[in-house]
């Protein structure tokens, strides 16, 4: 079976097409897997194990659950200290200014600052992560009563780690 | 396939489906709007500041469903150079462009008393704003040359590379760590939305795919007929000395009408 001219023209242009788009996907792919250390937001409590000691001038964001019970006031009365873990590693954040709304205990923080010589993070900058889960307060009451509470901040400390 | 993409066939087909396809999205977006602002209960942490997913999720949808049809019908324009599918991405790509920055300010609401944070550069944001400008720059490229031809091969193309963005707009969540939550309705363990908050999610997103298609085939008919006249002018159709500029208009005007009827 032999195709028209303008049939072959088609399919030519198709495969084209087809090669083009392949090739600007790798490309896309093999330059986002090289930065992989830019394109990431925050690095975990683990990363930041496996990189320290870090520099003291370098800027960066750590990311993790804030440990329960850990939250305490400096005594100048304005610092706070709190320890951030992916629950394999952790790591002590001090910080001075407005917490956002949503930061608590239990809860996936993102903050932005510098590792100080003693192992302590200095944020200059805490955000809140909301997880993806979004249920009325009955459900999470409820939730909470039935053990799957501990599963689902299992699996945010997950998250972090990855 | 191409023997139901003709224009005459669409402007026949599309006819009888519009007012339909209108009342169902008034319907599903008026369901849609009340049970996400009165019949859908609180979140547990975010309070009454949920509700802005129930318009931030569909619109981030309809930010890639409109630019999958886009790229689709680009493709489909330089393969087989049809001018319908030019003529669906160009009328696409407005829409897409409108919903995506729909997404980003609604996010930006959300983010501010949530995060604490209005933007951030994480990956998941940044590729949502690279789609925005992905849509500002294929109208742009579409609309530069004299040559509409040339413009909408120009655009075609650069639908098709851009089209790289939209799976990494997708899976930034996973690939990456994010300030953006992961993905909560399509993932793999199933939807990580209460029930009681789906209802409200699907009807949105369902009105706001109606209410795309609804625009589409308004614009799409309305490019269809302005070519049709464009193209009786060029034939001479309206040329007559002794009419004056009011009645000529009139004489545009009917004929107008009596294309859309055909």
């Amino acid at each position: 079976m032999s195709l028209s001219r303008a049939k072959i023209r088609k399919r030519q242009r198709m495969y084209v097409i087809g090669a083009i788009l392949l090739a600007v996907g790798s490309a896309a792919a093999l330059m986002l897997t090289a930065f992989e250390d830019s394109v990431v937001f925050f690095f975990s409590p683990t990363e930041i194990a496996e990189k320290s000691p870090i520099d003291p001038d370098q800027r960066l964001r750590i990311g993790g659950l804030v440990v329960e019970g850990s939250v305490a006031k400096q005594d100048d009365g304005q610092t706070i200290a709190f320890v951030v873990t992916d629950m394999a590693e952790s790591v002590p954040v001090s910080y001075r200014g407005i917490l956002p709304d949503l930061f608590r205990e239990g809860q996936g923080v993102v903050a932005e600052g510098h590792m100080n010589s003693d192992g302590t993070f200095v944020a200059s900058e805490v955000l809140a992560k909301h997880d993806e889960n979004y249920m009325p307060p009955e459900v999470a009451e409820s939730l909470k009563k039935s053990g799957y509470w501990e599963e689902i901040e299992a699996k945010n400390a997950e998250q972090m780690r990855n | 396939m191409h023997r139901f993409a003709k224009p005459s066939v669409f402007l026949k087909f599309t006819a009888p489906i519009l007012p339909w396809l209108s009342a169902l999205t008034v319907v599903l977006i008026a369901a849609g709007l009340y049970f996400s602002l009165i019949g859908s209960p609180v979140d547990y942490q975010q309070g009454h500041t949920v509700r802005i997913m129930y318009i931030h999720v569909p619109a981030a949808w309809m930010g890639l469903f409109c630019y999958v049809g886009m790229a689709i019908c680009g493709a489909m324009s330089l393969i087989w150079k049809h001018p319908l599918a030019d003529i669906c991405a160009r009328a696409t790509a407005p829409v897409g462009a409108t919903f995506t920055a729909l997404c980003l300010i609604t996010g930006s609401l959300w983010g501010e008393p949530m995060w604490g944070t209005w933007w951030v550069w994480d990956a998941r944001l940044t590729s949502m704003l690279i789609l925005l400008f992905l849509y500002l720059g294929y109208m742009a490229l579409v609309n530069a040359f004299d040559d509409p031809e040339r413009g909408s091969k120009a655009g075609s193309a650069l639908a098709l590379v851009g089209a790289v963005n939209v799976p990494i707009v997708k899976f930034s969540v996973d690939w990456w760590n994010t300030l953006h939550q992961p993905a909560s309705i399509v993932r793999m363990d199933g939807p990580a939305v209460d029930p009681s908050m789906q209802l409200p999610l699907a009807l949105m997103i369902l009105g706001f795919t109606c209410y795309y298609f609804v625009v589409l085939i308004l614009r799409v008919r309305l490019e269809l007929n302005e070519r049709r006249i464009r193209a009786l002018h060029l034939s001479g159709m309206f040329e007559d000395p002794e009419t004056p500029t009011s009645a000529k208009e009139q004489a545009y005007e009917a004929g107008h009408n009596a294309e859309a009827k055909q």
